[in-house]
């Protein structure tokens, strides 16, 4: 499995990939792997803003819904277009066109919940 | 529960080694997966697959009076069975509901086995015993036997290899004893949860991964797969089988699940009396097949179906993205008056009603 190192990762298996003062979200390889196929994306929080460790939406896979918890506070800006008609994505490519959703970033990505690819790796003990 | 307190198969080692995500299941550690869900149900659809289904419960009811036992506290008509043969059926409770479905097999007219699910062998124990006034010999082999469900469309060519059972021959719901990969007395079936055609062979434990090899050694050249329970729920859930603990319980009335076909008045058995006038006046309510027509989430076990104002009127019993039909189905208990083929309803998911439409089980 792959971790990139540029990516900032959470506990709850997100990655969050700053572009300025924005920031792109998905969840990890990791994630992907234990959800199985992904069928569908729900995300009805576009225009809010959400604290860091809330649920901005959740993931279906065959068996299970799981909630999407936002690594840092800010406001949503945008849900990835791809996913409605290919939530397949999330797994084959969850880094690239799998991403999530796209934040603007208001609080501090300096936190001890944000984790390096390392810290990451070492939590899920890859 | 505690991994450590779960129960486990002959074949829990090979599953693990294969790579499973083994999961608790009605107390057993059992494969949910292997490769992936959805390859695994395409492989069983299309080609053949290896379903441990070792959990299940058999009971063996012999003697004299086995089969009076059998007719008085299942409510299909076991009577009409010959060697042989295989009968599904429901063990319906005295309020009622149903204590658990199962496979009748005749294995003479004195020698019944009982397939029970896994997670109600002593609960439907008990109930039969109580009813066991006549001193019928009755043994839980349940711990002793392993039992495979091979199935798909190429699973007869695939194990022929392994008997002298002409399996092509073999009628759905009909069984035969014999040797298969070498070991004697295996019970080789012609059943299963799939709807995908296929065997069920049920064997003494220490043989398990004996049979386990060579079935998958034999299906190589067929491209066979092991199969995990997760795909086992879809599949069935595609042929609108029911799931006891999901669409059936100790509420639910064999009527109101549609399993009138298995309840026959050709004989008295528990509570025959009050599900007889069930049949003849009707029921309130009926387990149907649903699709959705909205997008916007799965239905699932426990959401509410709801009419166009958003009133609760039914209940998801189990539900899922079909891999074969790319939609999402559903079963659900919805009013008789909405259980029409094509009537409209809505299941809430996520507290947004979503669209769906009453259709035919199997899903097409």
């Amino acid at each position: 499995m792959t971790f990139p190192e540029n990516l900032k990762y959470t506990k709850d298996h997100e990655w969050i990939r700053t572009e300025g003062s924005n920031a792109y979200v998905g969840i990890t390889e990791f994630a992907q792997s234990e959800l199985g196929d992904i069928v569908y994306v729900d995300i009805n929080t576009v225009g809010e803003t959400v604290e860091a460790g809330a649920v901005f939406g959740s993931v279906e896979a065959v068996k299970t819904v799981s909630d999407l918890f936002m690594p840092v506070d800010g406001e949503v800006l945008e849900v990835n277009p791809l996913l409605d008609a290919k939530p397949e994505l999330v797994n084959s490519d969850p880094y690239g066109d799998g991403w999530m959703i796209k934040i603007a970033v208001k609080g501090s990505l300096d936190s001890s919940d944000i984790l390096s690819a390392a810290q990451y790796r070492e939590l899920i003990g890859h | 529960m505690d991994t450590e307190t779960l129960k486990t198969t002959a074949l829990s080692d090979t599953h693990i080694k294969l790579g499973a995500k083994m999961v608790p299941f009605a107390g057993y550690l059992m494969p949910v997966q292997y490769e992936g869900l959805s390859i695994e149900h395409e492989t069983v659809r299309n080609a053949v697959g290896v379903f441990d289904v070792s959990h299940m419960g058999e009971f063996i009811v012999k003697g004299a009076g086995a089969l009076d036992l059998i007719q008085r506290v299942t409510s299909n008509d076991a009577s009409v069975l010959t060697d042989g043969k295989v009968q599904y059926s429901c063990l319906p409770n005295a309020d009622g509901g149903i204590v658990d479905d199962l496979l009748v097999y005749r294995i003479s007219a004195d020698e019944y086995m009982l397939v029970v699910n896994a997670s109600n062998i002593e609960k439907d124990w008990n109930w039969i015993k109580q009813f066991n006034t006549e001193g019928v010999e009755m043994k839980d082999i349940s711990d002793k036997v392993s039992l495979l469900a091979v199935q798909g469309p190429k699973t007869a060519e695939a194990l022929q290899s392994l008997t002298d059972i002409d399996l092509k021959s073999m009628e759905y719901y009909t069984f035969k004893k014999g040797t298969f990969a070498g070991i004697e007395n295996v019970v080789v079936s012609a059943t299963g949860y799939t709807g995908a055609g296929g065997f069920e062979l049920y064997f003494e434990n220490a043989e398990a991964e004996n049979v386990w090899n060579k079935v998958m050694e034999a299906g190589k050249p067929f491209g066979i797969k092991p199969a995990g329970l997760g795909c086992r729920d879809t599949l069935r859930l595609e042929m609108g089988f029911c799931l006891y603990g999901n669409d059936i319980d100790d509420t639910t009335s064999p009527i109101e699940a549609g399993l009138g076909w298995i309840t026959k008045f050709t004989k008295t058995f528990t509570n025959s009396e009050t599900l007889a006038e069930q049949k003849k006046n009707g029921v309130k309510r009926k387990l149907v097949g649903i699709e959705m027509l909205d997008r916007g989430g799965i239905p699932r076990h426990g959401h509410d179906v709801v009419d166009a104002a958003g009133n609760k009127i039914g209940v998801v019993t189990s539900g899922t993205p079909s891999p074969t039909l790319k939609k999402s189905i559903a079963l659900a208990y919805v009013p008789t008056e909405l259980s029409k083929t094509g009537s409209e309803v809505f299941v809430s998911i996520r507290d947004k009603a979503l669209k769906a439409v009453v259709v035919k089980i199997p899903f097409k």
